[in-house]
Order: structure tokens, then C-alpha cells, then sequence
């Protein structure tokens, strides 16, 4: 474990308060969908992206048919593409086995301080950016796990009155917010919620889908008309 | 929800997930997103997280489908905390703590 390991695990050390109880409430929120241990935990460790689990635990639990589930998750993570995309230049030249384990371990927190490493300090060999990649995800993934674990055998004892049926729409609430800082942005979601609603009477949850593409292609536009406005 | 298909879902969500992690670093190479499809990823968590929580805040399913005054309340705050604060658990808490607040005055 060389100092670039540790640097990471320092720049990561302090997302643990946010997964710790990201965890937690996953963990009860899928106790109470009807998921047991098992099922929480695999899902957990397989997927490692709360946002998309939080979604696919939600629409499971609205008897949404198994596919929309699945695909509401998937499109949750797709902006883990542009992560991998981005982070191509850095970490492409290592192992197969290296760059599909930093695959796995690729999650919100631990590729905002390596990029941001990255392009600090282009230079810096790769042996070391890898070290530092994977020191910034040593203090989230175990928590990660963990913690929802400890929310999975937690929730079971949670009595309905504490209204956790509310956990899942204000935990995507409070994600969605801070992300609300440009008019694309604001207007994206403006689409997503109103479409949503008109075409909530569609049958399989497709109304989101059909919400989630305008909303999409929404921002995009205004993005691209604000650029050419300030040339 | 039975068994299976909660178990297809965790299997599928998983592997899914982990190609798509992988895509440019394990199998496309240095080659870069093509701009228009970055700019329409770049939308994908505020196109798609609104419109799931949306009817779920206006017709939640604990109160049989029925505006609730709570839940409703609990939405708003959530939204202003994390908007003004950029705080994600501050917006939880806060959000939950309107929640259950005006469940115990109603």
C-alpha cells in the first residue's frame, strides 16, 4: 500500500457520512418492499448504486413488470458511462483484470476526487493513479455494504407509522435537488415530472420512460441553444 | 413482487450495470463519447429520478392514493434544502422531519 493508496482513502474518507446512512435507509427500505437479507445483500453487492437500486426496489414494490424495473435502473446508471468514458485516458493501459475491477468499483464519490487527481496531475504514472482509485473506494464500499446490511435487519423491527413508505420519493428529492443549477437542468426535470404525471395511466410504468426520453432530449436542446447563444 | 422476479432483477441490474461501468474503460477503448450523447447523458439523472417521484409524492400509495397534506410538505422541504444547501442528507432529514411533524399535528 504505497502513499497514492492512501491519498485516496483520505480524499474518499469523507463520503463515508453520506453512504453510511445511504446505506442504512436502503437497507430498510428494501426490508420493507418484502426483499429479504439475501436478496438485499446481493443486490447490494452487485450492483453497488443506490439511486438505481433505490428505483428498482421502488417499482418492484409497485408490481411495475420485472423489465421496466430493470430498465429504470439501468438508465439511472447510465451516466456511469460518461465516468468510464472519462476516466479511459487515465486507467486504459492497465490489466483487464485491473481496469474490470475498477469497473466494478466505480461509483459517484471515488470518481469525483480521482478525476479531479487526474487532471491535477496528469503525469503521475499509473500504477499510482490505480492506487489512488481504489484508496478513494476503501472507506465506501465496505460501509456500503454494511450499513445495508444493518438497515436490512433494522427494518423488519420498524413499525409503518414511521411512514418509511416516504424514505424512497424524499431520498430521490433530496439526490435530484442539488443537481437542479442550470435552466437545462431545471427545465429537464420540469419535463420529467409533468409527463410523468400526464401519462401516469399508461399501463408497465412506460409513461416514465416516454418522460424520462422527452426530459432528456429537453435539456439537451437547451443546453446546445444556450452554447450558441454565448457563441 | 415474487421471488423470481426479484432475483432476474437483481441479476440483470447487476450485470447491466457493471457493462456499463466497463464500456470505454474495458472494451471501446480511448475512444470519446460522441458530443451529442454526452450532452443527453449528462440529463439522465434529473429526466429520470423527477418523473419516478413525482406520482408517488401526488398520489401516495400509503394514504390508498390521496393527497396528503405530510407528504406533500415533506417533498417541498426536501426540494428547497437541497437546492439551496446542496446538501443530500440534510434534505433527507429535513424532509422527514416536516414528514413526521405534521403527521403528529394532523
Amino acid at each position: 500500500m504505497g502513499s497514492a493508496y492512501w491519498q485516496g482513502f483520505r480524499a474518499g474518507a469523507p463520503f463515508v457520512l453520506v453512504v453510511a446512512p445511504f446505506g442504512l435507509l436502503f437497507g430498510v427500505v428494501a426490508a420493507e418492499a418484502g426483499l429479504d437479507i439475501v436478496q438485499t445483500m446481493a443486490m447490494t453487492i452487485l450492483v453497488i448504486a443506490g439511486a438505481s437500486q433505490f428505483a428498482a426496489v421502488q417499482l418492484l414494490s409497485d408490481n411495475a413488470p420485472t423489465i421496466v424495473a430493470i430498465l429504470t435502473g439501468l438508465a439511472v446508471n447510465m451516466r456511469m458511462a460518461m465516468y468510464s468514458a472519462s476516466l479511459t485516458p487515465h486507467l486504459g493501459k492497465a490489466s483487464l483484470g485491473k481496469r474490470a475491477l475498477a469497473a466494478y468499483f466505480l461509483v459517484d464519490q471515488n470518481y469525483a476526487v480521482s478525476i479531479a487527481e487526474y487532471e491535477k496531475n496528469p503525469a503521475r504514472p499509473l500504477p499510482e493513479k490505480l492506487a489512488y482509485f481504489f484508496g478513494a473506494v476503501s472507506p465506501i464500499a465496505p460501509l456500503w455494504y454494511g450499513f445495508t446490511f444493518v438497515g436490512a435487519v433494522a427494518g423488519k423491527a420498524i413499525p409503518p407509522a414511521y411512514a418509511l413508505d416516504f424514505a424512497v420519493p424524499i431520498t430521490f428529492i433530496a439526490i435530484v435537488a442539488p443537481a437542479l443549477r442550470s435552466l437545462p437542468h431545471i427545465a429537464a426535470a420540469f419535463v420529467s415530472v409533468t409527463v410523468a404525471l400526464l401519462l401516469a395511466w399508461l399501463p408497465y410504468n412506460s409513461g416514465l420512460m416516454v418522460a424520462a426520453l422527452l426530459a432528456m432530449m429537453t435539456g439537451a436542446a437547451i443546453e446546445k441553444r444556450l452554447e450558441k447563444a454565448h457563441g | 413482487m415474487d421471488n423470481t422476479s426479484i432475483w432476474i432483477t437483481i441479476i440483470a441490474l447487476g450485470i447491466g450495470t457493471f457493462l456499463i461501468r466497463f464500456s470505454f474503460l474495458g472494451l471501446l477503448g480511448g475512444k470519446d463519447l460522441p458530443v451529442w450523447l454526452t450532452r443527453h447523458l449528462r440529463y439522465v439523472p434529473v429526466a429520470v429520478l423527477p418523473g419516478l417521484v413525482a406520482p408517488l409524492v401526488v398520489w401516495p400509495a400509503a394514504t390508498g392514493g390521496d393527497a396528503d397534506l405530510a407528504r406533500s410538505l415533506a417533498a417541498l422541504t426536501a426540494l428547497a434544502i437541497g437546492g439551496i444547501t446542496r446538501s443530500v442528507l440534510g434534505a433527507i432529514f429535513g424532509g422527514m422531519a416536516v414528514l413526521y411533524t405534521v403527521q403528529y399535528f394532523t
